[in-house]
C-alpha cells in the first residue's frame, strides 16, 4: 500500500481514538423524537438513527463536546460536558473545584 | 443622509452618486496631494482616506463600504496580504495570541444583496482570515460574533460564542432589515455553543450548521447547504498537529525560565568542590535533559501521536522520553547515577508535557483527561523527585 494511504489512515480519527469506556454520554430513548440534530452537529460522527431514534453508535468515540446535548430539542440527551484539557483541570483542582469557563485553557 | 468630509470635488461627486445606496471602494478614494518640491524623503504620500475616522482605525483587510439603510458595512478582502500572514505566523507562535481580534459585527464579500446567505463567525483575526480567504467569488454576510478573540471551538466550548451572543450580534446589526431570509450558516463547531432551537425562539432565524472547516464553505454553499460526512467529521492530520507545537513550547519556555539560571547553582556541590568544568558541564547536562524532555513531550508525541503505543497521552509521552531519553544519555555517556536520575527527570516533563497537548487536540474527552490525569500526575512527581535527588547525589557516588 502506498505510504500516503497508510499514513492518512494512521492520522484520520477513526485510528486516533482515546481512552476507552469513560464517556458520559447517555440518551434517553424514550425523549428522542428521532430530528437527527444529534447526528448532524457531532464533530466524530457517535450517533445513528436506528428504528426513528438516535443511538450511540461509537460511544468511544465521544469527546464530550456537548454539542448534541445543546442542540436536542427535547433534552434526550445527557453528557457532563467540558474541554478534555490537562493545564485546565489542574487550575480547577487548584482552585479548589471552582468550575467557570474562564479557565484559561485554549 | 450624513455625508463624509471629503477633500476635492471629484470625490465629492463621486460619493454623491453612490451615497444612496451601493459600494464605495476604497483604492483610489484618498487624494493624492501636489508637494510640488520637496526636501526629504520624496513626495507626500495620499491624504488620509475618508472613512477614516477620529479614534478609529480603518483595517487594512476592508476593500470597501456597502452604504445600505444608513449604515456603512465593511466589504473584505477574500485574498490575505503580507501583513495578515505574518500575523497568522507570530499567532502560530505564541506571540500576541492573546490579542488578535477583529471587531464584532457584521461585514461583507463581493457585494452581497438581501438575498446572499450570512455566515457566522468568531472574532479570532485567524479565524476570520481562514474564512474570508475561502470567499473569493461569493456575494455573502459575515456576521463576526464577539467571543473575546477566542477561536469557533474554544469560544463555544467557554461559552462566549453562544446562543445570546449570536442573537444579540443579530440584534445590534439589525440584520432582519439587511436581509430578506432568516437562515444564518454557524460553523458545526460551534454547535457546542449555539442551540438552534433557543436561537429560532429568540430571534426568528433558522440556525443551518455548515462545515466543520472553512475550505468547505464553497463546496457546502454550491450545494444546497447539504454537508457530507467528510465535511462534518473532524481531522487530526499531521499538518494540524505541527501548527500547534510552537505555541506549546512558547507556553512552557513562559513558565520554566527561570529554572536553568538555579540549575548552574545546583549543579556546583562537587567533591572536587567548585571545579568550574564539571559545574558548566553538569549545568548543561541538565538544562539539556529539561529542553529535550520538553521537545520529547511537546514535538515529537504531538506528530508521531498515531504511531506511538497507548490511549494515554501521558504514557505516549513516558514512552517517547524513556526511549529518546536513554539514546541520548547513553551516548552523551554520562555517570550512570547522574544518567538515571536526568532520565528521570527528561521522562517525567515529556510525560507531563505530551499529558498537556490533550488540550490542543479534537478527541480527548475531560472525563479521560481527568482519568489519565489522578493516575499519572503522581507518578511524574516522583519520577522528578528522585530524578532531582539522584542528580543531586550523582557527583558523591
Amino acid at each position: 500500500m502506498a505510504c500516503r494511504t497508510l499514513c492518512i489512515r494512521r492520522n484520520s480519527l477513526k485510528s486516533l481514538r482515546y481512552l476507552k469506556g469513560v464517556a458520559s454520554i447517555k440518551v434517553e430513548r424514550k425523549r428522542c423524537v428521532g430530528c437527527s440534530m444529534c447526528l448532524i452537529v457531532c464533530p466524530h460522527r457517535v450517533f445513528a438513527i436506528e428504528e426513528k431514534k438516535a443511538v450511540l453508535a461509537d460511544r468511544n468515540g465521544c469527546m464530550e463536546c456537548g454539542a448534541c446535548a445543546t442542540n436536542c430539542p427535547t433534552d434526550a440527551i445527557s453528557v457532563s460536558p467540558g474541554v478534555g484539557c490537562a493545564s485546565l483541570i489542574i487550575n480547577r483542582w487548584l482552585r479548589g473545584k471552582n468550575i467557570d469557563t474562564g479557565g484559561g485553557c485554549c | 443622509m450624513q455625508f463624509l468630509p471629503v477633500a476635492g470635488e471629484e470625490n465629492t461627486r463621486q460619493q454623491e452618486q453612490v451615497a444612496e445606496a451601493g459600494i464605495i471602494e476604497l483604492a483610489g478614494l484618498a487624494e493624492e496631494v501636489d508637494s510640488g518640491d520637496v526636501c526629504c524623503g520624496g513626495p507626500a504620500p495620499p491624504r488620509s482616506n475618508p472613512f477614516e475616522k477620529p479614534g478609529y482605525e480603518l483595517k487594512g483587510y476592508v476593500r470597501a463600504f456597502l452604504r445600505k439603510n444608513g449604515d456603512d458595512i465593511p466589504l473584505v478582502k477574500t485574498s490575505l496580504d503580507r501583513r495578515d500572514r505574518l500575523g497568522t505566523l507570530l499567532a502560530r507562535l505564541g506571540i500576541n495570541r492573546d490579542d488578535y481580534r477583529v471587531p464584532p459585527g457584521l461585514y461583507g464579500t463581493g457585494s452581497p444583496d438581501a438575498d446572499s446567505p450570512v455566515l457566522v463567525t468568531a472574532n479570532y483575526k485567524l479565524s476570520f482570515d481562514f474564512l474570508r480567504r475561502e470567499l473569493a467569488g461569493i456575494d455573502c454576510w459575515l456576521l463576526v460574533l464577539d467571543t473575546c478573540g477566542v477561536n469557533v471551538w474554544c469560544a463555544a466550548g467557554k461559552n462566549t460564542f453562544s446562543t445570546d451572543e449570536l442573537v444579540r450580534q443579530v440584534e445590534n446589526t439589525r440584520l432582519a432589515e439587511k436581509v430578506n431570509h432568516r437562515r444564518l450558516i454557524v460553523p458545526q463547531l460551534g454547535a457546542t455553543g449555539v442551540a438552534a432551537h433557543h436561537v429560532k425562539l429568540k430571534c426568528g432565524f433558522r440556525v443551518v450548521y455548515g462545515p466543520v472547516r472553512s475550505s468547505d464553505i464553497g463546496q457546502f454553499l454550491d450545494n444546497d447547504m447539504q454537508a457530507s460526512e467528510k465535511m462534518r467529521s473532524i481531522t487530526f492530520t499531521l499538518w494540524e498537529r505541527f501548527e500547534l507545537i510552537p505555541v506549546e513550547f512558547y507556553i512552557f519556555g513562559k513558565k520554566i525560565w527561570w529554572v536553568f539560571p538555579l540549575l548552574f547553582l545546583l549543579a556546583a556541590p562537587t567533591p572536587d568542590f567548585l571545579s568550574l568544568t564539571d559545574v558548566w558541564r553538569r549545568g548543561l547536562l541538565s538544562s539539556g535533559a529539561i529542553i529535550l524532555g520538553a521537545v520529547s513531550g511537546a514535538m515529537i508525541v504531538p506528530l508521531l501521536l498515531p504511531w506511538i503505543p497507548g490511549r494515554s497521552f501521558a504514557v505516549k509521552g513516558a514512552l517517547s522520553g524513556l526511549l529518546f531519553g536513554g539514546l541520548l544519555a547513553w551516548l552523551s555517556g554520562v555517570r550512570p547515577v547522574e544518567g538515571t536520575g536526568l532520565l528521570l527527570v527528561f521522562t517525567a516533563i515529556s510525560s507531563y508535557l505530551a499529558m498537556n497537548f490533550t488540550g490542543s487536540t479534537p478527541y480527548t474527552s475531560p472525563t479521560g483527561v481527568e482519568k489519565e490525569m489522578k493516575g499519572a500526575i503522581p507518578l511524574q512527581i516522583c519520577a522528578l523527585a528522585a530524578g532531582v535527588l539522584m542528580w543531586l547525589a550523582g557527583p558523591f557516588v
